[in-house]
């Protein structure tokens, strides 16, 4: 029989308070097995850790328990002892005696009588235990960043500069975001465009950068430091290589289809280019709206393109690429307007969203940077902004708090009231939200310097009346029903994942949170990785955020996939499953269960892949023969413990 | 000492969700009955029917199996598999004339320390006036 230590923490009173140390250790000394057994006010502390050392080499044990607290603390510390003192690391485990013993009873002899239940139990597991090293895997050492907004650019060019090659995705024909369409961002105001487009030519210029526009994901297999990623590249049908950006195409298109860029505001031809500092500057034929694909129908373009730029029979490709860490940086969208029928959004052309208002303030905007009335661009004087609109209505729309529209709607009536002086701007709000460095002051100098009235209250209903809008709410300091006949309305929509993130996490493996942004691995500790190893998360994708937020993470996951990338190795840790060959059938039940696709059957036996495999043991709960196990928790682990526990003391 | 009968209850806890729940409940010092010995395994999906049927012949009173809620389950989808396995223990631990409280489930989430105590306590109270499970126990 093995020999076996163990080791009794009193962690001062917070074990030995409730559960009797001294008895624990006697009993477990006469347990089979066990050759050593001692106790220790601080098991934790250098001298404890030294009497595991030295009790390990003077009675030349085998394995090691500790009886202390759970084993997310202080495992990882024992267990570097015992591999200190020679052991292998995976011949320790530690019986849970504080959070699942001594903290939650007060009977001393109750308490005691489990705690010796648990350190038998763990007793009988780990005299079962093997001695087990870590596996090994080797690290493709490129990144992927998929979404080229200001979070993806952010993370693309820390990976970089760092010299890991990285491919950079992006579905729209141009990488910059949301943020690209931003007139001046709060609270310096600074030009949106001027900071974030350098950032842009510079990712894309970037030697280590391989800037993939116009493509998507499709599809991501593999595991941490060896992903293999299918990316389609969907044809623009012009060669940005030819394209002179002469613009005389556009001229001619005969379909016009709505701007996404400047927001439905305005429309756009079928060929075009996103905005003029888009990147990669070339033009790009959306062929959803263009019947020139079947030449015959229109072919006009081509027509007219001097160097010949336009290839109606381009392709759509599948480009393979291996990686070894993924960031993903899918940004966000605006809350559905249809659903937003109470405000008018999406009825009345004067009531815009934040993106909407951003385009008409902005300089390169389809008003040149004049606040025009789309519907009749006419300067509308009374301008009523509607703070959480869609956000922190739990009954009819989205539960939470958008977070920087307390701060963007402040930025809109200050930049209103700069293009309309004699113009009066409100915003109903139900709180001001103005955590951040300089924010609060910005609010103030909204409210103080530009007499924007700030009115704390929700709007009912919004309706068109004798050419005006009529804005019905109410004003809950007050008390008093308002009634503003505006000239325009703004509505701070809440944030929400964007289009297609729900699929592309599962594609990755990745969890949503229950508003369907992608869920961090721990929102305190681990708030930059997803729960997949390898996949990171930055930006407005994981949860609304502003730019410094965004950029913020964007460099820790870049960081954290550093962390991957410099590695020519990576260790997965062993309790993985085995199968034993001869009593496998081949029956596949477990091919079918895994989690990860880690057991593929090979020559009718099942065989695991263990750099896949994550050790859950589902398919050790599936197998009817007992044929597959995993590693130091085998079904047989698990029955000697089962009888330690029922046993009598 | 009074002379109630205290049930002796295993209880399979995955590791990531439910031991870190009950741990939660430790670290807010809740209190519960001391009847239940907790055994960590990985996942509830790596939870055998042998595991349970093992536990009541050796003499357990009452069994628990515990895991993450379904859709939040760390390996993916274990607790789904667990979740359809175990409802099949139930129903053949009722077959052969088992009293179908003895055997419970439930999803403890890791922020749910609060729920394991009174699930505990729930699950003691129920089994006690039952008495000792004699069904499957093994006899010597």
């Amino acid at each position: 029989m093995k020999k076996t230590g163990v080791f009794v923490c009193h962690c001062g009173i917070n074990i030995a308070g409730t559960v009797d140390v001294k008895k624990l250790t006697e009993e477990l000394a006469k347990y089979p097995g066990v050759e050593f057994s001692e106790d220790y006010v601080y098991m934790c502390s250098d001298p404890g850790q030294n009497m595991i050392i030295d009790a390990i080499k003077e009675n030349d044990l085998d394995n090691v328990v500790v009886a202390c607290c759970s084993p997310t603390l202080h495992e990882s510390t024992f267990r570097n002892a015992c591999e200190a003192a020679g052991l292998n690391p995976f011949l320790c485990e530690i019986a849970n005696v504080r959070e699942q013993c001594s903290w939650v009873h007060r009977d001393m002899d109750e308490a005691t009588e489990k705690a010796i239940k648990i350190t038998r139990s763990i007793t009988e597991k780990v005299q079962l235990n093997e001695a087990l090293e870590p596996i090994s895997v080797p690290v493709t050492q490129r990144a992927l960043v998929v979404g080229g907004g200001v979070a993806g650019i952010q993370a693309a060019l820390d990976l970089a500069n760092s010299g890991y090659e990285t491919i950079l995705v992006e579905r729209s024909p141009s990488i910059g975001g949301h943020m690209s369409q931003l007139s001046e961002t709060f609270p310096t105001l600074d030009c949106s465009q001027c900071i974030l487009t350098p950032k842009m030519v510079e990712v894309s210029k970037h030697p280590n950068v391989k800037l993939m526009t116009y493509s998507e994901v499709q599809e991501v297999t593999g595991f941490v430091g060896n992903f293999r990623v299918k990316i389609l590249k969907k044809p623009t049908y012009v060669d940005p290589g030819a394209c002179t950006l002469c613009d005389e195409c556009t001229k001619v298109c005969p379909v016009v289809l709505p701007n996404e860029f400047d927001m439905g505001l305005t429309g756009r031809r079928a060929i075009y280019i996103p905005f003029p500092q888009a990147v990669p500057a070339t033009f790009t034929l959306d062929d959803k709206g263009c019947p020139g694909l079947l030449p015959i129908a229109c072919g006009k373009c081509a027509d007219v393109c001097e160097p010949g730029a336009i290839d109606y029979d381009m392709k759509p490709e599948i480009i393979e690429e291996e990686v070894g860490a993924i960031v993903v940086a899918t940004g966000y969208d605006l809350y559905d307007k249809e659903k937003m029928a109470e405000y008018g959004y999406g009825k009345y052309p004067d009531v815009l969203d934040g993106l909407q208002f951003e385009r008409l303030l902005s300089a390169s905007g389809p008003t040149g940077g004049k606040v025009l009335r789309p519907s009749d661009h006419e300067e509308p004087k009374e301008v009523v902004f509607i703070q959480c609109a869609g956000s922190r209505d739990p009954e009819l729309h989205c539960a939470y708090c958008s977070k920087i529209c307390c701060m963007y709607t402040a930025k809109h009536a200050m930049l209103y009231k700069h293009h309309v002086h004699d113009g009066q701007a409100y915003i109903f709000y139900i709180d001001i939200r103005s955590g951040g460095k300089d924010y609060e002051e910005f609010v103030q100098r909204t409210v103080e310097e530009d007499n924007v009235l700030y009115l704390r209250g929700k709007v009912s209903k919004i309706f068109e009346e004798g050419g005006k809008l009529k804005v019905w709410g109410v004003d809950t300091l007050t008390g008093k029903d308002i009634e503003i006949d505006a000239d325009m309305v703004v509505l701070a929509m809440a944030m929400r994942p964007s289009a297609g993130a729900a699929e592309f996490a599962k594609k990755l493996k990745i969890g949503l949170d229950k508003d369907g942004f992608l869920a961090e691995a721990h929102p305190k500790l681990r708030p930059v990785e997803s729960v997949t190893s390898g996949v990171f998360l930055a930006g407005a994708a994981q949860a609304p955020k502003d730019i410094p937020e965004a950029v913020a993470q964007a460099s820790g996951a870049a960081a954290k996939a550093i962390n991957i990338l410099s590695r020519d190795q990576l260790f997965h840790a062993p309790m993985v499953a085995r199968v034993n060959e001869n009593l496998c059938t081949g029956c596949e039940m477990c091919v079918m269960v895994c989690p990860y696709d880690a057991i593929k059957l090979e020559e009718d036996v099942a065989t695991v892949n263990e750099v896949l495999c994550e050790g859950c043991g589902t398919c050790m709960a599936t197998c009817l023969r007992a044929a597959i196990e995993v590693k130091n928790l085998r079904t047989q682990h698990v029955y000697d413990m089962i009888g330690a526990c029922l046993v009598e003391i | 000492m009074n002379d109630r009968f205290e049930p002796k209850i295993v209880a399979f806890l995955c590791k990531w969700c439910s031991s870190a729940g009950s741990d939660l409940a430790g670290v807010s010092r809740m209190q519960y009955p001391a009847n239940v010995v907790p055994i960590t395994v990985m996942c509830s999906g790596g939870v055998s029917p042998l595991y349970i049927f093992s536990a009541f012949k050796r003499g357990a009173d009452g069994v628990l199996v515990s895991g993450c809620h379904p859709g939040d389950c760390h390996y993916i989808k274990g607790n789904l598999y667990a979740r359809r396995r175990l409802a099949l223990v139930k129903e053949l631990l009722e077959h052969v004339g088992l009293e179908p409280e003895r055997f419970q489930m439930s999803w403890v989430s890791a922020a749910e320390g609060a729920k394991y105590t009174e699930l505990i306590k729930d699950f003691v109270d129920t089994l006690r006036p039952l008495g000792p499970q004699a069904k499957l126990r093994r006899r010597v």
